[in-house]
């Protein structure tokens, strides 16, 4: 019964006009699907359905498919998604949806880039556990309500999808740039009671490439799909670094 | 140079700059009142060491500001890089100093 009622539904619409990139070496291009519109349908479930019933050698990336794993994000209609929890309807344009590489990022083949960038820069940026204890002290006790441990929770529940790092502009037109996502993580971190790296923190995001390549336009705000806001955790570090400035001539 | 010190003296200027923009405004409103005329203004300006200051300190402001604020975009969206930048940036400081000090030098020099 539920079954007739989804297959009905899909006959009575018109199906999708779907765009999709496909890579050849260094160059690429669109070519054009016929996909069943379907109720509740994700990009993904579009993308899947090609691979599936029309090309099997078309390579795209996803694994958890609840919005938890951060490796299915690309260009959709020209805005970087994660393609698993946007629906179709949310996105259509007419009766058409293009769907290409996250922007900003090499592309091995279709639909899948190589993320090596993004990840490189969140160790430059030190985005990396840096430990203030060893096996013998106790276990630091954290205050929940705290400032800094505020502070820090609002930048935790970052995926590593690279969403907000399609989005910005500053990478696109500078490649040494960190990123939003690589200075988000830095940000918390700097704010973590557990972490002992504020010094390489500073240093890190205040070399070159850091993060006074942000402009603050907020398009990684914006665009991150757990509304998170790396724009203001890179002003976070805009600041800190200003007061050590002045308190110590460097960052 | 440090990209550090760059955009710390970017901002500073900045804010050189900001109270001189209002006090420039307030005075020219001031000074329109019943009509502008040359004479008018050098003989408020000519001899005056507090408007030599007042201008002095403003065109020094820009000339690092906006020297700094081209070399970003120069950067960015020219993609000039290494040497060539830092002197092209220099050069722009040089010329919007020379410009400006020269002209604050011609209304307040007596
Ligand atoms: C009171 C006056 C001014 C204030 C408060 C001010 C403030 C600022 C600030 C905060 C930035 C940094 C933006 C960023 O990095 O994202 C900036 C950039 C810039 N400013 Fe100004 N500015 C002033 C006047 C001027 C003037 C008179 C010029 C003349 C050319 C100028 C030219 C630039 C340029 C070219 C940039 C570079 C854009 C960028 O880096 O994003 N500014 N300004
Ligand atoms: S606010 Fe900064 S990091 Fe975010 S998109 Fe704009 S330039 Fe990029
Ligand atoms: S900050 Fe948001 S958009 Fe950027 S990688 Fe993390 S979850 Fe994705
Ligand atoms: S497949 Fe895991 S976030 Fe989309």
């Amino acid at each position: 019964m539920t079954n007739d009622l989804t297959e009905s539904v899909a006959e009575q619409s018109d199906p999708l006009e779907v765009s999709v990139w496909r890579s050849a070496g260094d160059g690429g291009a669109f070519q054009a699907f016929k996909v069943p519109a379907q109720d509740s349908q994700t990009v993904l479930d579009v993308v899947a359905w090609i691979q599936q019933n029309e090309d099997p050698t078309l390579s795209y990336r996803f694994a958890c498919r609840v919005g938890m794993c951060g490796s299915c994000a690309m260009m959709v209609n020209g805005q970087p998604r994660w393609t698993c929890r946007t629906h179709v309807r949310k996105v259509l344009d007419g009766n058409r949806i293009e769907i290409a590489p996250l922007r900003n990022l090499p592309v091995i083949k279709d639909l899948a880039t190589d993320m090596d960038p993004f990840f490189d820069k969140w160790v430059a940026a030190e985005g990396v556990f840096h430990p203030s204890k060893s096996r013998d002290d106790a276990i630091e006790q954290i205050n929940p309500a705290s400032a800094p441990r505020a502070r820090a929770d609002a930048g935790i529940e970052c995926i590593n999808c690279s969403i907000c790092y399609a989005a910005c502009d500053s990478v696109a037109s500078d490649p040494e740039y960190l990123g939003p996502a690589a200075l988000n993580r830095a940000w918390t971190l700097f704010n973590d009671a557990k972490d002992d790296g504020a010094g390489v923190i500073l240093d890190a995001v205040s070399a070159k490439g850091g993060c006074h390549a942000c402009h603050s336009m907020g398009s990684c705000t914006h665009a991150c799909p757990n509304e998170l806001n790396p724009m203001a955790s890179i002003a976070g570090l805009k600041r800190e670094i200003a007061k050590s400035f002045f308190k110590r001539g460097k960052a | 140079m440090t990209e550090l010190r760059l955009y710390m003296a970017q901002r500073l200027s900045a804010l050189v700059m900001a109270p001189l923009v209002l006090g420039h405004i307030a005075v020219m409103i001031y000074a329109i009142q019943g009509g502008l005329s040359a004479a008018e203004i050098l003989g408020r300006t000519q001899g005056s060491v507090l408007w030599a200051l007042f201008y002095g300190s403003f065109v020094i402001a820009v000339s690092v500001h906006a020297a700094i604020g081209l070399r970003t975009i120069l950067y960015e969206w020219a993609g000039m890089r290494g040497g060539v930048l830092n002197g092209v940036a220099l050069g722009i400081c040089a010329l919007l100093l020379a410009m400006g000090l020269q002209a604050v030098y011609a209304v307040t020099a007596t």
